[in-house]
């Protein structure tokens, strides 16, 4: 496969180099505007890719930032091992906010009944974790293209003392101006890959030959059919009487917990394939997310209380 | 109308293809929902789950059929409302290009709004209602466009189904249109003839009228000329940080990383640093991949300098027979952003390109009425969505270019220290 990197014929940047030079250019603002930034990095390609971003815009430096990893311990084990290699590669430090811990402290309580999931007591680790190590911008890897809540977001995006969003009152943000300017207790969100679909990330991904976790990639595992999509069997799903655990053939679209991430079959085990595959995709990538699929404005109401 | 489900289009030659952000300003009323719907729905860029989503909601609305406006509706408040709050962005490509919509809300409380989605884009499109033609929306929406120097505008004339498809009614909006736009700064006027509803010159050409030779708007969006639209000719990098790596391999390593606003710099080009006047000579200009011999805009590198010179953030490198102004007192045009008024005789905050110091409105010249476009030079207070003529004095000078020539290096945004809110934004006259 080829990888070299051809531009457009002559003093025009083709779409995916502007998005990388843009996305750089927020990285590189960050870095400027604030004292102690984090790249919130769950392991996902959204935030492999701002990584490898971040990589490009410090060169020949390191990245000037830690990683920031929010583990509600019911993770996929292939996640939690990419991470480290790659904390690793970087030579950058880790950050681990844990919602066992969150629990253990009484901060949270776990949900109850057969779809309870982490993934909203998330909000409160990753909040505690932000104010612990004081940290006045957490990079993120949305995207506006993935849900409606997200596509009102700002690439500078302000989150008050309760590590609220606002969305009503948002700061205006015209031309490449961002506006990183916060009192005591505040912090930000930085979104460099906003202006980026599911499809360019994979576009770059493969153009740029970029490691990913190999649940991205087709493979045999076990599953449980619920609400239709394939749930991958673990210790903390507790199976109905009528669920029976199937070996498919399956990849997985995105990459949250493993209690809420729907796997879709496939055949797909290259990128150059997944990529296929997804220009001919019908189904949204948070179609199989039932964290998503809980309310009409889930998305809102977790970003609201402070959710990535 | 029950409609088939569609595959999205093949996996893109990305060599090849550009990206172009347009802007859609209109009210509820215009069709601009239906008309963003049509457009995604009609490029395959709609999932079967949002299809799905809306088929549901528009049952339960009473509507007959899909309503493909449904497609842009967002927050809560918003949705209960039936109205658009923010700049809501959305995405599609076609074979030829990638598309940004900054879908804007087109009421004059939202002033501040269109601004914002004009402010980063190549072209807007302006929704013209058949039946009503030219009316004071319309104006304003032009003035924004023309305001913010959005390089091509194409007004759409839409609901031609509500007028029978009459030439007569198309050209008598062209004429409205055109008498009023030639007091407007606006270099390239398309008009097409369209119905959102029906889809008829959106992404297939129209059997409805046949009298229009021109292109529907898709391929307009597709085929037209934008490599132009960024200033390739004055040369400016604004420094945004200072690479210094702590590696053994790479001690003495000094580069000053940006992302270049205009122009084009090579390798060995003279170049003076603004505001210091110190010169040199390009080394180099790295990428992560690769050296470069030439760099243009939008490009983000880090170029390394002949000389040993200090340079920090808020600096500008610009070619040494091609210098920005410089001054402490500017004439701009002010857009009013915020719900507390200006007031006189404050210091805020000023960002230019990297640069940041403190500034002050000397002096109100006149203010605009969008609806009217005339002058009002009584009323001199800055409230919301207000446009006016100012002066302001920096305590540093500013290097600029005007935002006629340059987008980037001509404008500006200030900031009360107080609040911290972006209170306004600036093209410098």
């Amino acid at each position: 496969m080829l990888k070299l990197k051809i531009r457009m014929s002559k003093y025009y940047l083709n779409y995916l180099d502007e998005l990388e030079s843009e996305a750089i250019y927020v990285l590189r603002e960050v870095w400027a505007q604030f004292e102690n930034p984090v790249i919130l990095f769950s392991g996902g390609k959204d935030s492999i890719v701002v990584t490898h971003l971040a990589k490009k815009a410090f060169y020949p430096a390191k990245i000037p930032f830690a990683l920031m990893h929010v583990d509600t311990g019911h993770n996929f084990p292939e996640t939690i091992k990419f991470r480290d290699d790659l904390i690793e590669s970087l030579g950058v430090q880790l950050i681990v906010g844990s919602v066992q811990e969150s629990i253990d402290q009484g901060r949270v309580a776990e949900e109850k009944g057969k779809s309870a999931t982490r993934n909203a007591l998330q909000i409160t680790t990753l909040l505690d974790a932000i104010e612990t190590n004081k940290v006045d911008c957490a990079i993120g890897g949305g995207r506006r293209d993935e849900e409606k809540a997200r596509a009102k977001e700002r690439f500078f995006s302000h989150r008050d003392d309760f590590g609220q969003w606002d969305p009503k009152n948002q700061r205006p943000e015209l031309w490449n101006l961002f506006n990183g300017k916060q009192f005591e207790g505040e912090h930000f969100r930085a979104f460099p890959i906003s202006n980026w679909t599911e499809m360019d990330i994979w576009n770059y991904i493969n153009r740029e030959n970029i490691e990913i976790p190999s649940l991205y990639f087709a493979h045999e595992r076990e599953v449980v059919r619920r609400s239709g999509s394939w749930i991958p069997y673990s210790e903390f799903l507790q199976l109905e009487e009528n669920e029976e655990v199937l070996t498919k053939k399956i990849r997985f679209r995105t990459l949250g917990d493993i209690t809420i991430t729907g796997g879709i079959e496939s055949d797909a085990d290259t990128v150059e394939k997944i990529a296929q595959e997804v220009s001919a995709m019908r189904q949204t990538e948070r179609g199989n997310r039932s964290d998503d699929k809980r309310s009409e404005t889930a998305m809102e109401d977790r970003k609201r209380q402070g959710y990535f | 109308m029950r409609i088939a489900y569609c595959l999205k289009p093949k996996i893109m030659q990305i060599d090849n293809n550009q990206l172009l952000r347009f802007t859609t300003a209109g009210s509820v009323d215009d069709g601009k929902s239906t008309l963003i719907g049509r457009l995604l729905y009609d490029s395959k860029s709609i999932f079967e789950d949002q299809l799905e989503a809306i088929e549901t909601t528009s049952k339960k609305k009473g509507h007959q059929g899909v309503d493909l406006a449904l497609f842009t509706d967002g927050l809560r408040d918003e949705r209960e409302q039936g109205i658009t709050i923010d700049v809501a962005y959305r995405y599609f490509t076609t074979p030829k290009r990638k598309f940004i919509i900054a879908d804007t809300p087109g009421h004059i409380q939202y002033t501040r709004n269109m601004i914002t989605g004009a402010s980063t884009a190549n072209a807007a499109i302006i929704l013209v209602d058949a039946r009503h033609g030219v009316i004071e929306q319309t104006k304003r929406h032009a003035f924004i466009a023309s305001l913010l120097q959005i390089p091509h505008i194409i007004v759409c004339i839409n609901k031609m189904d509500l007028v029978d498809f009459r030439e007569e009614d198309y050209n008598k909006i062209i004429a409205q249109f055109e008498e009023f736009s030639s007091k407007l700064l606006v270099r390239d006027v398309r008009f097409i003839p369209i119905s959102a509803l029906l889809g008829d010159n959106v992404v297939k050409r129209s059997e409805n009228m046949n009298w229009y030779q021109g292109s529907p708007l898709l391929d307009t969006l597709e085929t037209m000329h934008i490599s132009s639209d960024i200033n390739k000719v004055d040369g400016r990098f604004p420094v945004q940080t200072v690479l210094r790596p702590q590696s053994e391999e790479h001690r003495d390593y000094r580069g000053y990383a940006g992302r270049i606003s205009s122009g084009i710099f090579r390798k060995g080009d003279e170049i003076t640093v603004m505001p210091s006047g110190f010169t040199s000579k390009i080394k180099s200009i790295d990428t992560f991949e690769e050296e470069l011999d030439e760099a243009y805009a939008p490009m983000s590198v880090s170029i390394t300098l002949e000389d040993d010179i200090d340079i920090s953030r808020g600096d500008m490198i610009v070619r040494t027979k091609n210098k920005p102004e410089s001054s402490q007192d500017l004439e701009v045009m002010l857009c009013w952003l915020n719900n507390e008024s200006a007031k006189p005789r404050t210091k805020y905050v000023v960002r230019h390109t990297s640069n940041e110091q403190m500034a002050m409105i000397k002096e109100v010249i006149y203010k605009i009425d969008i609806n009217t476009l005339s002058r009002k030079n009584d009323d001199k207070e800055l409230h919301m969505n207000d446009i006016s003529k100012v002066k302001i004095r920096t305590t540093k000078p500013l290097m600029y270019d005007s935002y006629r020539e340059n987008r980037m290096t001509g404008s500006l945004i200030l900031i009360d220290p107080a609040t911290n809110q972006t209170v306004a934004a600036g093209m410098i006259v």
